[in-house]
C-alpha cells in the first residue's frame, strides 16, 4: 500500500500530471452537466453518432498531419451536430437513420484513411487510442490540456447562464415555444454544447466511450434524486468524483485511462440503483 | 382591436387540410369555449394559434397590446417522461421564462409571481414533491400554475379536466372561471363538456362537419348547439 502512495507521491511531483489531473476533472464535470437532457431529450443517439463523426475528423486530421488535432475536429462535430440537428427536425430521412448513416460512414471512411496514410508505424495503436483513448492522460500534449480546459471552462459557464432555458425546453417543448422562448435557439445550444463536449472528452476516454461518460452520472443520479438541480448537482460531483478514482486507479495501476473512469462510472451506477430500491422498498 | 383575430384560416397537416376557412375573433375578457367531436381538429387550431405550426392559409392577428410572450398554455397532453426528474417549484417557475427574454436567471418578483400561483392553485404545500409522483388532478394544477405564471391577459386551455373526477372537475372550471372573472384574464378552452361550456363560456366555436361560431346565447338556439346538446342529453 505504503508503495502505492509513494509511487503516488513522486507522480503529483511532476506539474503535468497535476494539469493532466485537472483537466480531467473539469472534462468529467462539463461532460455530466448536459447528461439529464441527453437522456431525457432522446439526443442520446446524436451523442453517439458525434463521437463517430468526431472519430472521423480525427483521423482526417492525423492523415493531414494537422498537429493540433482537435483544432479540426471541433469544427468539423459542430457543423455535424447542426445538420443532425436539421434533420431530425424536418425528416424525409428520419431522425436517427440519418445519424446512423453519418457515424458508421464517418467511422468506416476515418478507419481507411488510417489505414491509407498511415502517420506512425502503429496504425491500430492510432486507431485504437481514438477509438478508447490515450493509453494514459499523461500522453496529452500541452495545447491539448490548455484547449480542453478552455473549452470545458466555456461548456460550464454556458450551462450556468442557460441552465433555466435548458429546463424549460427540456421540459416541455411545445409550453415554451408557445410561450415565446426561442426553442429551436436553444436546441442548436445544446446540439453546439455537446458537440464540444465530445471532441475534448475524446481526449479522456476516447470516441466510443463518451456516451458513458456523459450518460453514467446522469442516471445513477436519477436513481436517487427527483428535482432537476439535485439531479444536475449529483451528476456533476459524482462524475468528478468518478473520474478522479479512474485517473489515480489508472496511473497507478497503469490501466487505460479512459475505461478504468467508465468502470468506476459503472460500478457507481449499480451502488445507486441498489439504493433507490431501498429507499423505494422503505417507503412502500 | 381584438385580442386574437383568426382571418380565413385553414390549417391540417403536411398539406392536407383538416378545417378550412375559420375566421374568428377573441377580444380581452371573453372567455370561449371550442367545442366539437373527437379529431375535428381542436387541438390543431389550438396550436396554430399558439404558432407552433403555421396555418396552411390565412391569417392569426394579434392585437390590444398582446405580445407573443403574454400567452398561458395548458397542452392536452404533456408528453412528460416516465423518469422526468422535475419538482413542482422547478416547473411552475419556468412558466415565468418567457419573462425573462435573454436574462439568464429569475428575478425576485418572478418567483414571488411562481409562490403567488401556486398559492391560488391550493398546491403550495408540495412545492419540493417530484411532479411524475403526483396524481392526474394535481399535476393539471401544476400545469395550470405554469401557464398563469406565463400570462396576464389570454390562457389556452386544451381539455383541462380530461381524466378529473367530478368534484375536481367543478373545482377546475371554477378555478378558470374566477380566473377570467377576477383576473380578466382571457380563456380559450377546448371541452368536451358542452353543459359546462354553455353555463360558463361567453362565446363558442364549434369545429367540424358543421362550424359555428357566437356568443353562447346564439349557440343555444342554433342547430349546431341543438343538435349536439340532444346527442349529450342521450348519453347522459
Ligand atoms: N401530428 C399529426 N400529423 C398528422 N395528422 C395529425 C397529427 N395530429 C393530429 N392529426 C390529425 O388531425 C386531425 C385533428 O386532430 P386534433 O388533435 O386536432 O383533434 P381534436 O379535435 O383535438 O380531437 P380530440 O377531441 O380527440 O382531442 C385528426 O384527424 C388527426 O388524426
Ligand atoms: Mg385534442
Amino acid at each position: 500500500m505504503s508503495e502505492l502512495f509513494e509511487k503516488a507521491a513522486v507522480y503529483f511531483e511532476y506539474p503535468f500530471v497535476r494539469y493532466a489531473i485537472i483537466v480531467g476533472v473539469l472534462i468529467s464535470l462539463c461532460s455530466s452537466l448536459l447528461g439529464v437532457t441527453l437522456v431525457l431529450k432522446r439526443f442520446s443517439f446524436i451523442g453517439d453518432g458525434l463521437s463517430h463523426v468526431a472519430f472521423g475528423a480525427m483521423a482526417i486530421a492525423t492523415v493531414l498531419r494537422i498537429s493540433n488535432s482537435m483544432i479540426f475536429a471541433l469544427p468539423v462535430t459542430i457543423i455535424c451536430a447542426i445538420l443532425l440537428l436539421r434533420t431530425g427536425q424536418n425528416a424525409k430521412i428520419k431522425g436517427d437513420a440519418a445519424v446512423a448513416m453519418i457515424s458508421v460512414g464517418a467511422l468506416a471512411i476515418g478507419y481507411m484513411l488510417m489505414n491509407l496514410f498511415p502517420a506512425s508505424g502503429n496504425i491500430s495503436g492510432d486507431v485504437c487510442s481514438t477509438l478508447f483513448g490515450s493509453l494514459s492522460i499523461l500522453t496529452l500534449t500541452e495545447t491539448e490540456v490548455r484547449l480542453s480546459a478552455i473549452l470545458s471552462l466555456a461548456v460550464i459557464l454556458i450551462f450556468i447562464f442557460s441552465y433555466n432555458k435548458i429546463f424549460s425546453v427540456t421540459f416541455d417543448e411545445n409550453f415554451s415555444r408557445a410561450t415565446g422562448t426561442r426553442a429551436g435557439a436553444y436546441n442548436l445550444l445544446i446540439a453546439i454544447v455537446i458537440a464540444i463536449i465530445i471532441v475534448i472528452a475524446m481526449n479522456l476516454v476516447g470516441s466510443l466511450l463518451i456516451s458513458a461518460l456523459v450518460i453514467f452520472p446522469a442516471l445513477s443520479a436519477m436513481r436517487i434524486f427527483k428535482s432537476f438541480k439535485s439531479v444536475t448537482i449529483c451528476s456533476a460531483v459524482l462524475s468528478v468524483l468518478c473520474s478522479l478514482t479512474g485517473i489515480l486507479v489508472s496511473v497507478l495501476g497503469s490501466t487505460p485511462v479512459g475505461s478504468t473512469i467508465v468502470a468506476v462510472d459503472i460500478v457507481v451506477f449499480f451502488a445507486f440503483m441498489f439504493i433507490g430500491h431501498f429507499k423505494r422498498g422503505a417507503k412502500a | 382591436m381584438a385580442q386574437l383575430t383568426c382571418r380565413n384560416l385553414s390549417l391540417g397537416y403536411d398539406g392536407l387540410e383538416i378545417l378550412h376557412d375559420l375566421s374568428f375573433e377573441v377580444n380581452a375578457g371573453d372567455y370561449l369555449c371550442i367545442v366539437g367531436e373527437n379529431g375535428s381538429g381542436k387541438s390543431t387550431l389550438m396550436k396554430t394559434m399558439l404558432g407552433l405550426q403555421s396555418p396552411i392559409g390565412g391569417k392569426i392577428l394579434t392585437g390590444d397590446g398582446l405580445r407573443e410572450n403574454e400567452i398561458g398554455y395548458l397542452p392536452q397532453q404533456t408528453l412528460v417522461q416516465r423518469d422526468f426528474p422535475a419538482s413542482v417549484w422547478e416547473i411552475v417557475l419556468s412558466g415565468c421564462q418567457s419573462r425573462c427574454g435573454m436574462r439568464p436567471f429569475y428575478s425576485k418578483e418572478e418567483k414571488q409571481l411562481a409562490r403567488d400561483n401556486m398559492e391560488k392553485m391550493g398546491i403550495s404545500s408540495f412545492a419540493k414533491r417530484c411532479y411524475r409522483e403526483l396524481s392526474g388532478g394535481q399535476q393539471q394544477r401544476v400545469l395550470l400554475a405554469r401557464a398563469l405564471c406565463a400570462t396576464q391577459k389570454l390562457l389556452l386551455l386544451d381539455e383541462p379536466v380530461s381524466g378529473l373526477d367530478p368534484k375536481v372537475t367543478q373545482e377546475m372550471y371554477r378555478l378558470i372561471y374566477d380566473l377570467n372573472k377576477n383576473d380578466g384574464i382571457t380563456i380559450i378552452m377546448i371541452s368536451h363538456d358542452i353543459a359546462a361550456a354553455v353555463k360558463y363560456a361567453s362565446h363558442i366555436l364549434h369545429v367540424g362537419s358543421e362550424v359555428f361560431f357566437g356568443t353562447k346565447q346564439e349557440y343555444i338556439e342554433s342547430e349546431a348547439g341543438r343538435h349536439f346538446a340532444d346527442e349529450g342529453s342521450d348519453e347522459g
